[in-house]
């Protein structure tokens, strides 16, 4: 079980003013949404607390220790990140792309075995492209690489799951599958954190809610506390209609 | 195939040595005509071939990843370049052949440094920058080339020529290509699962635990070092390097560990079947090898980039 915390953390987004600096614990069994309009910096976040970017100041924590004092190699034992973007350059089998998330849990001259094999297929599984496992990646749509990239993550399994628009190109049915799995993951013990575009989604399966303003306010909570129709036309700059259906809320974009 | 072609390799060539008196050279005995064309000149002169062929091979395919593009070859950042701007001053200067060996490794290792330097300086590192900057050295190192063939006197051309196409029959002795081979396999193999991390990008592969400056350095400086001792043996040899992990990758997938060492079996299965070709498509005349593999790379390439559409 693993804690990720952001300490006085001011992520560096050229040409922005400081802004607000973020002070949270990514606790285990948590579920963080950071919602944002574009360019706000959720991308950013995701890759700074991922030690991927330096931080303009303050810093990430994991456990009890700076995540720079970490090599890269433990810290990808425990912190797993899905890309919004990827580069497949050469072809890959899907099977190859799930595999490559044991590639922290091996030496140098270990191959993956039966057991890695076990985990990549039980993963695919889960994410239903099971049946795509020797197919090349550049075949396949949007969405089925999306859970190919997610299923890489569940392979990789460490306790922090960073994920940018997990969401992304999937149909309905796949996208609560997705979600309920990440919910299933924080039950086990994980903590996850994910940037989304979608406020019913967040409304209904993050514990946690991060608003990123784009001249770098923030603010974050509980989801039911920062969920208020206020906060979020002032975040987007957009009204919105909300509407209560069976105690769950539900906002809508007004014309 | 590999063991095939270094028998054909061994049999083929101005006199032709049929196989069961072959068989009785490499047990030792044959008559001694035989003795002296497999064991002094055409089982060196095979070494040779397939060391380099092997080193432009893995070069080839450490390249591609490194700037993550299948289509970079040993040469894209102009090392063959500065290795034959210093080959071509020793043989200007009139040195004997080990001199030009040195000076061109000299040269091969300056273009690396010079590339490395460049691209590196402001401490962003991008492969698109990497190539851009290796791309632009080159064409001032095929300027200096062209420069000096301009005044070279004639008589000191056909040597030049030879050696600017690629040919083995410099090499005086296989055995540092081949040492070179073997280590630096060696080295790479550990690395091969963080190379095919890191062909999934760099963000991609940090994420994932692999240190990726310090892997791109040590890629970077063992592709150039394997490239420097390929030219140094044999000339710039073009083709091998970009056509092997290509047509491997079509056929085998792309996991490093299966690539790199079929690269080796593969590019030096290639170049000494090449290497034989050429010296007995106008026997007992020599074409320089580099005019083979270009013949033969070229339609492949060709090929392999209308099927890939």
């Amino acid at each position: 079980m693993s804690t990720l915390r952001a300490r006085e953390l001011i992520i560096n987004i050229p040409g922005r003013a400081d802004g607000f600096a973020l002070n949270m614990n990514v606790e285990p069994g948590q579920i963080w949404g950071v919602l944002g309009p574009n360019g706000a910096g959720k991308t950013t976040l995701l890759h700074t607390l991922a030690g991927l970017l330096p931080a303009r100041s303050g810093q990430v924590v994991l456990n009890d220790s700076p995540l720079k004092e970490f090599k890269r190699r433990d810290i990808a034992r425990q912190l797993g990140l899905v890309f919004q973007e990827r580069q497949d350059t050469f072809p890959a089998t899907v099977m190859e792309t799930a595999l490559i998330g044991r590639h922290p849990w091996l030496s140098p001259w270990e191959s993956e075995q039966g057991e890695d094999q076990a985990l990549a297929e039980q993963a695919l599984t889960a994410l239903d492209v099971d049946g795509l496992s020797g197919r090349l990646l550049n075949t396949l749509s949007g969405g089925e690489r999306q859970r190919v990239a997610i299923a890489t993550l569940m392979t990789q399994n460490p306790d922090i799951w960073l994920l940018d628009e997990p969401t992304n190109h999937l149909d309905l049915h796949h996208q609560v599958k997705v979600m309920n799995l990440l919910r299933n993951q924080a039950e086990s013990g994980k903590a996850v954190f994910m940037c989304l575009h979608d406020l019913n989604m967040a409304a209904r399966w993050c514990s946690h809610v991060l608003l990123l303003y784009t001249n770098g306010d923030a603010c974050w909570g509980a989801t039911e506390s920062m969920l208020v129709p206020e906060a979020l036309e002032r975040l987007y700059n957009q009204r919105l209609i909300s509407l209560e259906k069976d105690g769950l809320s539900v906002f809508v974009p007004a014309q | 195939m590999a063991l095939a072609a270094m028998m054909l390799a061994l049999a083929m060539g101005s006199v032709t040595i049929p196989l069961p008196d072959l068989w009785q050279v490499i047990q030792g005995d044959g008559s001694a005509l035989h003795r002296t064309l497999v064991w002094e000149l055409r089982l060196p002169r095979a070494i040779a071939a397939f060391a380099t062929g092997g080193l432009l091979a893995v070069a080839g395919a450490l390249m591609q990843v490194l700037l993550r593009n299948p289509l970079a070859d040993p040469y894209i950042l102009g090392l063959s370049g500065g290795a034959a701007v210093g080959a071509l001053l020793a043989m200007l200067a009139g040195m004997g052949a080990l001199l030009v060996s040195g000076s061109a490794f000299a040269g091969a290792m300056l273009a690396t440094m010079l590339v490395f330097g460049l691209a590196h300086g402001t401490g962003s590192w991008t492969p698109s920058r990497l190539l851009l900057t290796g791309v632009v050295v080159a064409s001032g190192w095929g300027a200096v080339i062209t420069l000096m063939l301009a005044i070279t006197p004639s008589y000191k051309l056909p040597g030049m020529l030879y050696w600017l196409m690629g040919d083995v029959s410099y090499a005086r002795t296989p055995w540092p290509a081949f040492v070179v081979l073997v280590v630096s396999i060696m080295l790479i193999m550990p690395l091969a699962r963080n190379l095919n991390v890191l062909a999934r990008g760099p963000m991609q592969a940090a994420a994932l635990g692999v240190s990726v400056r310090p892997l791109e350095w040590a890629v970077y400086l063992l592709a150039s070092l394997l490239t420097a001792t390929a030219v140094t043996t044999a000339g710039s040899i073009g083709f091998v390097g970009l056509i092997v992990p290509h047509m491997l990758r079509l056929v085998l997938g792309n996991d490093q560990r299966i690539i790199l060492p079929a690269s080796v079996l593969a590019g030096g299965t290639l170049l000494v079947l090449a290497d034989t070709l050429a010296r007995t498509v106008i026997a007992p005349e020599q074409l320089p090898v580099g005019v083979i593999t270009a013949l033969l790379g070229v339609p492949m390439f060709l090929y392999l980039l209308h099927r890939s559409r």
